[in-house]
């Protein structure tokens, strides 16, 4: 379909580094790159589970083993980039959502905010869950 | 006072060049004058070998897309005076190959629009006796937005994957395909299917998000493509679901 070759027509490669070339190409590389750091904290809390199933001394293992600055300053980058993927995608979700309420639409920023308040009750469920449970 | 702008401006001269060069223009820019104005000014009394398009200088023929400090412009909406003191450089429009100076070829974008059938298709046609076909306003709504396309083909410009993959349908397609498929007229939507919801048609679309933002008319084709991905999983998951209604 790509237009046929003419050998008289200047064609420009595309950079290796076109993510740099605009702010919000390096946003969202950073947004896909996020999804590197969302595997790393699923792996993560699967060892979790898995160290909880096998009893308290490897539970406590477990703990020592994530308190090693290497694996805290790991999880804080991977926590500042879920926070950065979950923002970014939640401003996005207006496109990709078209409600009609009464056959008229709802405002864009009324349905991501309804996205931030799900999001708000699921983190103070589970908030409830691990400290008041 | 100074009163003029540098303008730097892409030649290319398909019978020699291998790259694009700059060459320097000092233009007047009035309040009122846009870039086009400026590429007039060095058309009619600088340089008549400068090669761009231009049609209606109104922000309606879509003609005069054109890469203005790196950011995809209509050149005829796009004031001098915002850019002064300058300079200010001018480029033919990104992911397309450059035929001279400023003008691209449009051969690419002008097929893959016509691949997704943006016409009204009927399964079969009423009776001229039956009247037209009325809507409300409500109705309209549902698909005015993109039928506002110009085709200045910035939000291509604009797009790294239609940069990268050059069988990427574009977002410019996509949104014309939502124009008609949202358009309580048309019964073709199962036509359009095959070519939008391709690896190379709205899935090819990773959400940069930049073609909404560049476009003049505010479309939204990023909007579009989105809204046609909800669309295509459900459709794909009835089908699974329910397979004896067919697809």
């Amino acid at each position: 379909m790509y237009t046929n070759y003419h050998p008289r027509w200047h064609r420009k490669p595309m950079s290796t580094y076109w993510w740099l070339e605009r702010r919000s190409y390096l946003a969202f590389i950073l947004r896909e790159v996020s999804s590197v750091f969302i595997a790393w904290l699923v792996v993560f809390l699967m060892l979790l589970v898995r160290a909880v199933g096998r009893g308290d001394a490897s539970y406590q293992q477990f703990l020592d083993w994530s308190a090693r600055p290497l694996l805290v300053v790991l999880n804080i980058v991977s926590l500042s980039f879920v926070v950065f993927h979950a923002i970014t995608w939640f401003n996005l979700a207006p496109k990709a959502m078209v409600v009609y309420v009464r056959q008229r639409p709802v405002p864009g920023h009324l349905i991501a905010a309804s996205n931030y308040l799900a999001w708000a009750v699921a983190s103070g469920l589970v908030a409830w869950l691990v400290l008041g449970g | 006072m100074n009163d003029r702008i540098t303008m730097q401006v892409a030649r290319y001269l398909p019978e020699g060049d291998a790259e694009l060069s700059y060459q320097e223009y000092e233009v007047p820019y009035p309040r009122e004058w846009v870039v086009l104005d400026g590429l007039n000014y060095i058309k009619d009394r600088l340089d008549g070998s400068l090669s761009y398009r231009w049609s209606c200088r109104m922000g309606i023929c879509g003609s005069c897309g054109m890469t203005v400090n790196g950011e995809p412009k209509l050149t005829c909406a796009t004031f001098l005076a915002d850019y002064a003191p300058g300079p200010v450089r001018i480029e033919p429009l990104q992911n397309f190959p450059v035929i001279r100076d400023l003008v691209v070829d449009t051969g690419d974008f002008m097929r893959k629009l016509t691949s997704v059938k943006p016409w009204l298709i009927r399964e079969e046609e009423k009776p001229l006796s039956e009247g037209e076909h009325l809507q409300t306003p409500a109705e309209l709504d549902q698909y005015k937005q993109y039928s506002m396309c110009i085709n200045c083909m910035l939000c291509c410009a604009a797009c790294p994957v239609y940069g990268l993959d050059s069988e990427f349908v574009g977002p410019a397609a996509i949104a014309l395909a939502q124009r008609y498929n949202l358009d309580g007229r048309d019964q073709g939507s199962k036509l359009r299917l095959d070519v939008l919801s391709d690896h190379e048609g709205i899935w090819g679309c990773t959400f940069v998000g930049e073609c909404s933002k560049v476009c003049p008319e505010n479309v939204d084709p990023a909007g579009a493509i989105q809204r046609y991905k909800l669309t295509a999983a459900m459709d794909s998951l009835k089908s699974f679901l329910m397979p004896w209604r067919g697809s």
